[in-house]
Protein backbone atom coordinates (compact mmCIF):
# COMPACT_ATOMS: atom_id res chain seq x y z
CA UNK A 1 0.00 0.00 0.00
CA UNK A 2 1.48 3.41 -0.73
CA UNK A 3 2.66 5.37 2.55
CA UNK A 4 0.82 8.47 3.57
CA UNK A 5 1.93 10.87 5.63
CA UNK A 6 -1.26 11.89 8.43
CA UNK A 7 -1.22 15.63 7.63
CA UNK A 8 -4.33 16.63 8.85
CA UNK A 9 -3.42 19.17 10.91
CA UNK A 10 -7.03 20.96 11.21
CA UNK A 11 -7.65 24.65 10.46
CA UNK A 12 -4.62 25.44 12.83
CA UNK A 13 -2.19 23.16 10.60
CA UNK A 14 -3.49 25.67 7.72
CA UNK A 15 -3.53 28.87 9.19
CA UNK A 16 -0.52 28.69 11.62
CA UNK A 17 2.90 30.14 11.08
CA UNK A 18 4.22 27.59 13.86
CA UNK A 19 8.06 28.57 13.79
CA UNK A 20 7.92 29.58 9.91
CA UNK A 21 7.37 33.20 10.95
CA UNK A 22 6.06 35.71 8.76
CA UNK A 23 6.61 33.85 5.51
CA UNK A 24 4.16 31.38 6.63
CA UNK A 25 1.46 33.88 7.57
CA UNK A 26 1.73 35.69 3.81
CA UNK A 27 1.22 32.11 2.51
CA UNK A 28 -1.81 31.25 4.90
CA UNK A 29 -3.42 34.89 3.64
CA UNK A 30 -2.66 33.93 -0.26
CA UNK A 31 -4.85 30.27 -0.12
CA UNK A 32 -7.10 32.44 1.83
CA UNK A 33 -7.54 35.32 -0.68
CA UNK A 34 -7.01 32.77 -3.67
CA UNK A 35 -10.09 30.39 -2.42
CA UNK A 36 -11.92 33.89 -1.65
CA UNK A 37 -11.63 35.25 -5.40
CA UNK A 38 -12.33 31.62 -6.44
CA UNK A 39 -15.51 31.56 -4.88
CA UNK A 40 -16.67 35.02 -6.16
CA UNK A 41 -15.71 34.30 -9.73
CA UNK A 42 -17.28 31.13 -9.80
CA UNK A 43 -20.62 32.95 -9.02
CA UNK A 44 -19.88 35.92 -10.90
CA UNK A 45 -19.55 33.95 -14.11
CA UNK A 46 -23.30 33.17 -13.65
CA UNK A 47 -23.92 36.47 -13.01
CA UNK A 48 -22.24 38.29 -15.59
CA UNK A 49 -24.17 35.59 -17.91
CA UNK A 50 -27.63 37.44 -17.20
CA UNK A 51 -26.11 40.06 -19.98
CA UNK A 52 -26.95 37.25 -22.69
CA UNK A 53 -30.95 38.52 -21.53
CA UNK A 54 -30.25 42.20 -22.38
CA UNK A 55 -30.10 44.88 -20.54
CA UNK A 56 -33.65 44.67 -18.26
CA UNK A 57 -32.08 41.33 -17.43
CA UNK A 58 -28.66 42.81 -16.34
CA UNK A 59 -30.67 46.00 -14.10
CA UNK A 60 -32.70 43.26 -12.32
CA UNK A 61 -29.52 41.20 -11.42
CA UNK A 62 -27.85 44.37 -10.51
CA UNK A 63 -30.31 45.35 -7.85
CA UNK A 64 -30.28 42.45 -6.58
CA UNK A 65 -27.28 43.15 -5.51
CA UNK A 66 -27.30 46.86 -4.71
CA UNK A 67 -26.81 46.86 -1.34
CA UNK A 68 -24.70 47.54 1.97
CA UNK A 69 -23.36 44.31 1.93
CA UNK A 70 -22.96 42.75 -0.96
CA UNK A 71 -20.64 46.14 -2.33
CA UNK A 72 -18.68 45.40 1.07
CA UNK A 73 -18.24 41.69 0.21
CA UNK A 74 -17.12 43.13 -3.98
CA UNK A 75 -14.90 45.18 -2.01
CA UNK A 76 -13.36 42.55 -0.27
CA UNK A 77 -12.76 40.53 -2.96
CA UNK A 78 -10.85 43.42 -4.44
CA UNK A 79 -8.72 43.68 -1.54
CA UNK A 80 -8.09 39.67 -2.22
CA UNK A 81 -6.76 40.54 -5.47
CA UNK A 82 -4.29 43.02 -4.68
CA UNK A 83 -2.85 41.51 -1.91
CA UNK A 84 -2.97 37.78 -3.91
CA UNK A 85 -1.63 40.03 -6.96
CA UNK A 86 1.19 41.24 -5.44
CA UNK A 87 2.19 38.76 -3.33
CA UNK A 88 1.86 35.86 -6.14
CA UNK A 89 4.39 38.20 -8.51
CA UNK A 90 6.98 37.52 -5.13
CA UNK A 91 5.99 33.97 -5.18
CA UNK A 92 6.28 33.65 -8.99
CA UNK A 93 9.67 34.74 -8.29
CA UNK A 94 10.64 32.40 -5.67
CA UNK A 95 9.77 29.60 -7.04
CA UNK A 96 11.28 30.39 -10.32
CA UNK A 97 14.45 30.72 -8.13
CA UNK A 98 15.10 33.90 -8.55
CA UNK A 99 15.38 35.26 -5.20
CA UNK A 100 17.16 32.73 -4.18
CA UNK A 101 20.70 34.33 -4.14
CA UNK A 102 24.15 32.39 -4.85
CA UNK A 103 25.49 29.70 -2.78
CA UNK A 104 28.44 29.92 -0.67
CA UNK A 105 30.22 28.71 1.99
CA UNK A 106 28.06 28.38 5.30
CA UNK A 107 30.50 30.62 7.14
CA UNK A 108 29.08 32.39 10.57
CA UNK A 109 26.73 34.50 10.52
CA UNK A 110 24.85 32.31 8.72
CA UNK A 111 22.45 33.27 6.26
CA UNK A 112 20.03 31.35 4.36
CA UNK A 113 17.24 31.75 1.51
CA UNK A 114 14.03 32.91 3.71
CA UNK A 115 16.66 35.63 5.37
CA UNK A 116 17.52 36.94 2.31
CA UNK A 117 13.76 36.68 0.50
CA UNK A 118 12.96 38.89 3.46
CA UNK A 119 13.72 42.40 1.92
CA UNK A 120 11.32 41.23 -1.01
CA UNK A 121 8.30 40.12 1.19
CA UNK A 122 8.32 43.60 3.27
CA UNK A 123 8.22 45.26 -0.09
CA UNK A 124 5.28 43.64 -1.42
CA UNK A 125 3.22 44.13 1.76
CA UNK A 126 4.24 47.83 1.59
CA UNK A 127 3.29 48.33 -1.93
CA UNK A 128 -0.06 45.95 -1.00
CA UNK A 129 -1.09 48.72 2.08
CA UNK A 130 -0.56 51.71 0.08
CA UNK A 131 -3.04 50.12 -2.99
CA UNK A 132 -5.05 48.98 0.15
CA UNK A 133 -4.88 52.82 1.55
CA UNK A 134 -6.17 53.88 -1.65
CA UNK A 135 -8.57 51.51 -2.59
CA UNK A 136 -10.39 52.14 0.63
CA UNK A 137 -10.46 56.06 0.18
CA UNK A 138 -11.83 54.98 -3.15
CA UNK A 139 -14.23 52.99 -1.67
CA UNK A 140 -15.51 55.22 1.22
CA UNK A 141 -14.92 58.60 0.32
CA UNK A 142 -14.94 59.31 -3.45
CA UNK A 143 -17.36 56.83 -5.31
CA UNK A 144 -20.84 56.60 -4.82
CA UNK B 1 -0.45 15.87 -18.24
CA UNK B 2 2.66 15.82 -15.60
CA UNK B 3 2.22 17.30 -12.60
CA UNK B 4 5.41 19.55 -13.34
CA UNK B 5 4.06 21.11 -16.31
CA UNK B 6 0.32 21.76 -14.74
CA UNK B 7 2.61 23.67 -12.27
CA UNK B 8 4.38 25.57 -14.92
CA UNK B 9 0.69 26.49 -16.20
CA UNK B 10 0.40 27.29 -12.86
CA UNK B 11 2.53 30.04 -12.40
CA UNK B 12 2.57 30.50 -16.19
CA UNK B 13 -1.66 31.88 -15.93
CA UNK B 14 -0.87 33.83 -12.29
CA UNK B 15 1.36 36.25 -15.06
CA UNK B 16 -1.66 36.41 -17.47
CA UNK B 17 -4.22 36.99 -14.66
CA UNK B 18 -2.32 39.87 -13.55
CA UNK B 19 -2.51 41.91 -16.37
CA UNK B 20 -6.13 40.78 -17.48
CA UNK B 21 -7.72 40.92 -14.34
CA UNK B 22 -5.61 44.08 -13.22
CA UNK B 23 -7.64 45.54 -16.17
CA UNK B 24 -10.76 44.49 -15.11
CA UNK B 25 -10.21 45.47 -11.23
CA UNK B 26 -8.72 48.87 -12.67
CA UNK B 27 -12.64 49.32 -14.55
CA UNK B 28 -14.69 48.36 -12.11
CA UNK B 29 -12.90 49.69 -8.65
CA UNK B 30 -10.61 52.49 -9.59
CA UNK B 31 -13.21 54.30 -10.77
CA UNK B 32 -11.63 58.03 -9.56
CA UNK B 33 -8.77 57.02 -10.52
CA UNK B 34 -9.85 55.75 -14.11
CA UNK B 35 -11.60 59.02 -14.27
CA UNK B 36 -8.81 60.81 -13.15
CA UNK B 37 -6.96 59.74 -15.86
CA UNK B 38 -9.98 60.74 -18.52
CA UNK B 39 -10.22 56.66 -19.05
CA UNK B 40 -13.60 56.00 -17.80
CA UNK B 41 -16.79 56.29 -15.70
CA UNK B 42 -17.32 56.00 -11.56
CA UNK B 43 -20.33 54.21 -13.14
CA UNK B 44 -18.32 50.72 -14.45
CA UNK B 45 -21.57 48.61 -13.59
CA UNK B 46 -24.69 50.61 -15.44
CA UNK B 47 -26.40 48.88 -18.23
CA UNK B 48 -25.22 51.07 -20.57
CA UNK B 49 -21.21 50.88 -20.20
CA UNK B 50 -21.38 47.04 -19.60
CA UNK B 51 -23.06 46.41 -22.88
CA UNK B 52 -20.73 49.20 -24.25
CA UNK B 53 -17.99 47.79 -23.40
CA UNK B 54 -19.21 43.87 -24.38
CA UNK B 55 -19.98 45.15 -27.21
CA UNK B 56 -16.07 45.63 -28.36
CA UNK B 57 -13.95 43.11 -29.86
CA UNK B 58 -10.98 43.52 -27.72
CA UNK B 59 -13.30 43.18 -24.12
CA UNK B 60 -14.83 40.20 -26.12
CA UNK B 61 -11.76 38.44 -26.53
CA UNK B 62 -9.99 39.76 -23.12
CA UNK B 63 -13.01 38.21 -21.11
CA UNK B 64 -12.65 34.97 -22.60
CA UNK B 65 -8.62 34.69 -22.29
CA UNK B 66 -9.76 35.91 -18.29
CA UNK B 67 -11.96 33.25 -18.26
CA UNK B 68 -9.94 30.40 -19.42
CA UNK B 69 -6.88 31.25 -17.65
CA UNK B 70 -8.59 32.45 -14.42
CA UNK B 71 -10.62 28.99 -14.41
CA UNK B 72 -7.59 27.11 -15.03
CA UNK B 73 -5.36 28.69 -12.49
CA UNK B 74 -8.05 28.87 -10.05
CA UNK B 75 -9.27 25.21 -10.05
CA UNK B 76 -5.91 23.63 -10.01
CA UNK B 77 -4.62 25.81 -6.91
CA UNK B 78 -8.07 24.45 -4.97
CA UNK B 79 -6.91 20.79 -6.44
CA UNK B 80 -3.53 21.12 -5.00
CA UNK B 81 -5.39 22.49 -1.68
CA UNK B 82 -7.06 19.59 -1.42
CA UNK B 83 -4.47 16.96 -2.59
CA UNK B 84 -2.53 18.14 0.08
CA UNK B 85 -5.09 16.61 3.20
CA UNK B 86 -3.60 13.08 2.49
CA UNK B 87 -6.11 11.53 0.26
CA UNK B 88 -6.40 8.51 -1.48
CA UNK B 89 -5.00 8.13 -4.95
CA UNK B 90 -8.77 7.52 -6.19
CA UNK B 91 -9.92 10.19 -4.82
CA UNK B 92 -7.10 12.61 -5.72
CA UNK B 93 -8.04 11.36 -9.34
CA UNK B 94 -11.62 11.97 -9.12
CA UNK B 95 -11.56 15.41 -7.37
CA UNK B 96 -9.34 16.34 -10.76
CA UNK B 97 -11.15 15.07 -13.25
CA UNK B 98 -14.09 16.85 -11.21
CA UNK B 99 -12.23 20.27 -11.55
CA UNK B 100 -11.17 19.51 -15.19
CA UNK B 101 -15.13 18.96 -15.97
CA UNK B 102 -16.28 21.68 -14.17
CA UNK B 103 -13.44 24.45 -15.87
CA UNK B 104 -14.68 22.59 -19.38
CA UNK B 105 -18.23 23.67 -18.57
CA UNK B 106 -17.61 26.78 -17.01
CA UNK B 107 -15.51 28.04 -19.48
CA UNK B 108 -17.99 26.80 -22.28
CA UNK B 109 -20.85 28.51 -21.03
CA UNK B 110 -18.45 31.99 -19.97
CA UNK B 111 -17.48 32.09 -23.56
CA UNK B 112 -21.05 31.88 -24.92
CA UNK B 113 -21.69 34.37 -22.98
CA UNK B 114 -19.40 36.40 -24.15
CA UNK B 115 -20.05 35.77 -27.70
CA UNK B 116 -23.41 36.82 -27.85
CA UNK B 117 -23.52 39.72 -26.27
CA UNK B 118 -20.66 40.58 -28.70
CA UNK B 119 -23.14 40.16 -31.33
CA UNK B 120 -25.84 41.44 -30.08
CA UNK B 121 -27.81 44.11 -31.89
CA UNK B 122 -29.26 47.53 -30.58
CA UNK B 123 -28.13 47.37 -27.00
C1 LIG C 1 -3.73 38.57 -9.99
C2 LIG C 1 -3.01 37.67 -10.51
C3 LIG C 1 -2.61 36.42 -9.77
C4 LIG C 1 -1.34 36.07 -9.42
C5 LIG C 1 -0.06 36.85 -9.72
C6 LIG C 1 -1.43 34.80 -8.73
C7 LIG C 1 -0.34 34.08 -8.25
C8 LIG C 1 -0.41 32.89 -7.61
C9 LIG C 1 0.73 32.03 -7.31
C10 LIG C 1 2.18 32.33 -7.66
C11 LIG C 1 0.25 30.93 -6.68
C12 LIG C 1 1.06 29.72 -6.24
C13 LIG C 1 1.42 29.72 -4.84
C14 LIG C 1 2.21 28.49 -4.52
O1 LIG C 1 2.59 27.74 -5.42
O2 LIG C 1 2.45 28.29 -3.35
C15 LIG C 1 -1.19 31.08 -6.55
C16 LIG C 1 -2.02 30.18 -5.93
C17 LIG C 1 -3.40 30.24 -5.97
N1 LIG C 1 -4.17 31.17 -6.64
FE1 LIG C 1 -3.47 32.77 -7.63
N2 LIG C 1 -2.75 34.41 -8.64
C18 LIG C 1 -3.51 35.37 -9.28
C19 LIG C 1 -4.89 35.35 -9.43
C20 LIG C 1 -5.75 34.38 -8.93
C21 LIG C 1 -7.19 34.29 -9.20
C22 LIG C 1 -7.98 35.25 -10.10
C23 LIG C 1 -7.67 33.20 -8.50
C24 LIG C 1 -9.07 32.65 -8.45
C25 LIG C 1 -9.81 32.47 -9.49
C26 LIG C 1 -6.53 32.61 -7.81
C27 LIG C 1 -6.60 31.48 -7.00
C28 LIG C 1 -5.51 30.84 -6.46
C29 LIG C 1 -5.60 29.65 -5.63
C30 LIG C 1 -6.89 28.95 -5.18
C31 LIG C 1 -4.28 29.27 -5.31
C32 LIG C 1 -3.82 28.07 -4.48
C33 LIG C 1 -3.31 28.52 -3.13
C34 LIG C 1 -2.54 27.47 -2.39
O3 LIG C 1 -2.10 26.47 -2.97
O4 LIG C 1 -2.33 27.70 -1.21
N3 LIG C 1 -5.39 33.34 -8.09
N4 LIG C 1 -1.58 32.28 -7.14
C1 LIG D 1 -15.17 42.28 -7.44
C2 LIG D 1 -15.38 43.04 -8.37
C3 LIG D 1 -15.80 42.74 -9.78
C4 LIG D 1 -16.73 43.47 -10.46
C5 LIG D 1 -17.50 44.68 -9.96
C6 LIG D 1 -16.86 42.86 -11.78
C7 LIG D 1 -17.74 43.29 -12.75
C8 LIG D 1 -17.96 42.70 -13.98
C9 LIG D 1 -18.93 43.12 -14.96
C10 LIG D 1 -19.89 44.30 -14.78
C11 LIG D 1 -18.83 42.29 -16.03
C12 LIG D 1 -19.67 42.35 -17.33
C13 LIG D 1 -18.90 42.83 -18.49
C14 LIG D 1 -18.56 44.30 -18.47
O1 LIG D 1 -19.22 45.09 -17.79
O2 LIG D 1 -17.61 44.71 -19.15
C15 LIG D 1 -17.78 41.33 -15.74
C16 LIG D 1 -17.38 40.30 -16.57
C17 LIG D 1 -16.38 39.40 -16.29
N1 LIG D 1 -15.60 39.35 -15.15
FE1 LIG D 1 -15.77 40.57 -13.52
N2 LIG D 1 -16.00 41.80 -11.87
C18 LIG D 1 -15.33 41.67 -10.69
C19 LIG D 1 -14.39 40.70 -10.37
C20 LIG D 1 -13.93 39.71 -11.23
C21 LIG D 1 -12.93 38.71 -10.90
C22 LIG D 1 -12.24 38.59 -9.55
C23 LIG D 1 -12.75 37.94 -12.02
C24 LIG D 1 -11.82 36.78 -12.29
C25 LIG D 1 -11.27 36.03 -11.45
C26 LIG D 1 -13.64 38.46 -13.05
C27 LIG D 1 -13.76 37.93 -14.32
C28 LIG D 1 -14.70 38.31 -15.26
C29 LIG D 1 -14.89 37.66 -16.55
C30 LIG D 1 -14.11 36.44 -17.08
C31 LIG D 1 -15.95 38.33 -17.19
C32 LIG D 1 -16.57 38.00 -18.57
C33 LIG D 1 -17.63 36.93 -18.36
C34 LIG D 1 -18.29 36.50 -19.65
O3 LIG D 1 -18.45 37.32 -20.57
O4 LIG D 1 -18.69 35.32 -19.71
N3 LIG D 1 -14.34 39.53 -12.53
N4 LIG D 1 -17.27 41.60 -14.48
Amino acid sequence: MQHRYKNNLGLWGWLGGGRYGADRYAYALHRLSGLGILAYFLMHIFVTGTRVDGPEAWESAMHFFENPLFRLGEFLVFLAFLYHAVNGIRLVLVELGLLVGKPGLPSYPYSHSVIRQRPVLVVAMVITAVLVLFAGADFLFLTK
Amino acid sequence: MRESRLWFWHILTAVVILFLLGLHMGIMHMGTLVQALGLGSTHPTASAEVFERSRQFFFMITYIALLGTALFHGLYGFRSILCELSLSKTLQKAIGRLCTAAGFALFLYGTYVAVRVFQMKGV
